[in-house]
């Protein structure tokens, strides 16, 4: 037993010293993700600040100014133009100089006045819909802003209902509140997974994988060894990426450590389980990295973090039950925005351990039986 | 004339071995072939930012003709599916477990309230993920407003009010998310084979030593580079000719430009991407390190820093200098508009030329710096 574990910390020590010695890897470990997630926070948000916009206003009225006048209040849109013909609508819109064009006909405050139902065109540009769409939804609410105010000092009844909205653990809707916890996940699995896909390819790349093999270090061992330094890299980035959210981001971590950190260790083994048996399987770091990019990939995409999993088709979803980052964004963004206990935890928990369990004994077995 | 003879013959001889060798390895195959199918099946067929059936739990405290219809109108949206039920604090339940996605709620005195012209709604929505969040805000408003309509028979009211939206998408008209996705997919799948598969091979090659005993033949620099990055490019090429049958045949996005500047401006950017691969490479030596490089300056900015998610005009000034710095937003520029719009060059004819001057400098550098080793 002590001797097994002496020879298990021989190995960690060896791979330790193997990526801290060099100063390139070193940086190589830290520096990317506290880059990309000071990056990705800022870049990655749906929140719109700068929409550049022009104005084709053939009513010359009050209402029509007024109109436009909120929209310049609001500091997000930009007027960037006054068109005065209906063809100018495309120029602004092709060369990307506006992304809306709103539009009011002739009749626009005789409608009003007259209490019909006064229309505005708001011609938006398609070419990224999911920015047009939010955009659009802009302008609604400055319009039903301006429909009650308008409402209220004409004398008409407003809609006999009033709404309120709130929304949970996130009340501002801020994308990056979403964004960063779901970044924890991300780029972890994307370093751990990669790394430990490279560590036994390139031992087999060189020829050293054979010698370790005659050694007295036995396969589960072996794996033991290659497997704490990847987990220990994974668990320093996650923690990382924590302190750059709540300490520069400034998100309100609502959890407890004592939740997140059982539920990261999990997530972090059952990556570096298949970065294992990626490599296991490889013959060249080559192999094992393209391999380890084939997974990666559908991972990123279909666990929630750019389209939320109720949307996929069945077969997708039946996917994402062996994808570990589908549990760890749910785990993060329900441990740090809601902070919530590690009883409710627990469906997420387990599918992880079982994705470990599964990938590292799969790797310890093509050690053993896979000697060239 | 006689040495260019020569200089054809052995960038064509390295062509062939570079070309075995990738048919040869499964793993460059799967880069080629089988990732950009795979992107192909995800962007087309999983990815979708469409909302719908949404889980909402209809609180009804008190049963009404006027707050069941309302509970109607949420069960028939297709927006949602809704689940009507007596409490608050069995909604609240719902949603911890995360059963629903948002909480309808009419309170007790909600007929009344109606009837005295002031009656109040709760929504309650989860924000976890808050761009879906907005949407269901937004889809429960439309909800309710629609109903309101009803309410208000022969009264002075019209449904959104006095001033009513009309909004046009332009290019889009339909909102298909395939026209959004399929431009982004390009730059995806240019951007692994071009920058991913020759950072690789190149890395390899320098870590074993192989390229010195390149060197020692009578093979040029730059003769060298061509070998290697030719077979790459005709497999970028294929890459582009899948993805744009399959936009065409699979997903119906129109390509309203011309083919000729579609597949100039990609090639442009697959030169870019070969450039930073061939640079990396030649920089770093290593392939662990090579692969963590690759994957910060060329895979992440190209799904997040390009526009083609986020709107880059609305990130801050830091963050959209960096992203101006790296060659996947004129990329994406170009295929949105070759795709959707049409040969606009105002827009096509800019980014082009910031791809070239990249090509240029990223070419000329990665010669540079295969021929420094030799010294």
């Amino acid at each position: 037993m002590w001797a097994s574990l002496s020879r298990i910390a021989a190995l960690v020590r060896k791979e330790l010293l193997g990526i801290l010695k060099d100063p390139r890897s070193r940086y190589s470990f830290l520096l990317p993700p506290i880059l990309q997630c000071l990056i990705f926070g800022y870049a990655a948000t749906y929140d719109l600040n700068n929409v550049p916009y022009a104005v084709l206003d053939q009513d010359h009225s009050a209402a029509s100014r007024e109109l436009v006048g909120r929209m310049d209040g609001t500091g997000v849109f930009h007027r960037v133009a006054n068109l005065v013909r209906a063809e100018d609508i495309a120029n602004v819109i092709n060369d990307k100089s506006a992304l809306l064009v709103i539009h009011f006909g002739q009749d626009f405050e005789r409608n009003l006045l007259l209490g019909k139902q006064a229309d505005v065109e708001l011609i938006a540009d398609g070419r990224n819909s999911n920015t047009a769409a939010i955009a659009t939804g802009y302008v609604g609410a400055i319009v039903d802003g301006f429909n009650a105010d308008w409402q209220s000092d004409h004398g008409l009844s407003a809609p006999p209902i009033r709404v309120t909205m709130r929304s949970w653990y996130n009340p501002w809707l801020e994308t990056r509140w979403t964004m960063i916890p779901s970044l924890i996940g991300t780029i972890t699995l994307i370093q751990t997974m990669m790394f430990a896909a490279m560590s036994v390819a390139r031992e087999r790349e060189q020829g050293t994988f054979d010698q370790l093999l005659v050694t007295p270090l036995r396969p589960f061992e072996i794996m033991i060894g290659k497997a704490l330094p990847a987990m220990l890299i994974g668990l320093v980035q996650a923690t990382t990426i924590l302190l750059v959210a709540e300490l520069w981001f400034r998100i309100p971590f609502q959890g407890s450590l004592l939740t997140l950190y059982p539920g990261l260790i999990l997530f972090v083994l059952a990556a570096v389980g298949i970065g294992l048996f990626v490599s296991s399987i490889s013959r060249t770091m080559q192999q094992a990295m393209l391999y380890a990019f084939v997974l990666i990939m559908p991972f990123a995409l279909l666990s929630g973090l750019t389209t939320p999993i109720a949307n996929m088709p069945e077969v997708f979803q039946y996917f994402t039950l062996i994808n570990p980052l589908r549990y760890a964004i749910t785990i993060t963004q329900r441990v740090y925005l809601e902070g919530i206990g590690i009883g409710r935890l627990l469906p997420y928990l387990w599918p992880m351990a079982l994705i470990a369990t599964f990938t590292l004994s799969a790797a310890t077995w093509m050690f053993r039986n896979r000697v060239q | 004339m006689d040495g260019v003879q020569a200089s054809a013959r052995r960038v064509i001889a390295l062509v062939r071995k570079e070309s075995f060798q990738i048919i040869r390895d499964p793993s460059s195959m799967i880069i080629g072939v089988a990732m950009p199918l795979l992107l192909i099946l995800l962007f087309g067929y999983a990815l979708s930012l469409d909302v719908k059936n949404v889980p909402v739990a209809v609180v009804l405290e008190n049963p009404s003709p006027a707050a069941s219809e309302l509970a109607a109108g949420f069960r028939l949206s297709p927006y949602f599916s809704a689940t009507i039920i007596t409490s608050m604090v069995e909604a609240e339940e719902l949603m911890l477990e995360r059963k629903v996605d948002g909480i309808v709620r009419l309170r007790p005195d909600f007929a009344r309230q109606l009837a005295a012209g002031n009656a109040a709604i709760q929504i309650v929505v989860y924000g976890g993920d808050a761009n879906r969040a907005r949407t269901i805000e937004a889809y429960a408003q439309g909800a309710v407003a629609e109903w309101a309509a009803h309410q208000v028979e022969g009264g002075q009211s019209v449904a959104g009010g006095p001033v009513n939206v009309v909004s046009r998408l332009w290019f889009n008209e339909a909102n298909d998310s395939h026209y959004y996705l399929v431009p982004g997919l390009i730059v995806m799948v240019m951007t692994l084979i071009g920058a991913f598969l020759t950072t690789m091979v190149m890395a390899r090659e320098w870590e074993r030593g192989t390229l010195e005993a390149l060197f020692v033949t009578p093979v040029h620099a730059s003769e060298i580079l061509l070998g290697k990055t030719l077979p790459y490019f005709a497999m970028g090429m294929l890459g582009l000719a899948f993805v744009i049958l399959a936009a065409r045949f699979l997903f119906g996005v129109p390509l309203r430009g011309s083919l000729i500047v579609l597949a100039g401006s990609s090639m442009l950017y697959l030169l870019v991407a070969l450039g930073v691969g061939l640079l990396i490479s030649s920089a770093v030596k290593s392939q662990l390190i090579a692969s963590q490089l690759t994957m910060l300056v060329t895979y992440l900015p190209a799904l997040m820093l390009s526009g083609f998610i986020f709107d880059l005009r609305s990130v801050p000034t830091a963050v959209y200098v960096i992203a101006s710095a790296f060659p996947a937003r004129y990329f994406v520029s170009i295929m949105q508009t070759v795709f959707l719009a049409g040969d606009i060059w105002s827009i096509i004819l800019p980014n082009a030329a910031v791809l070239a001057a990249m090509v240029v400098v990223l070419l000329v550098s990665s010669v540079r710096a295969t021929r420094k080793k030799i010294a």
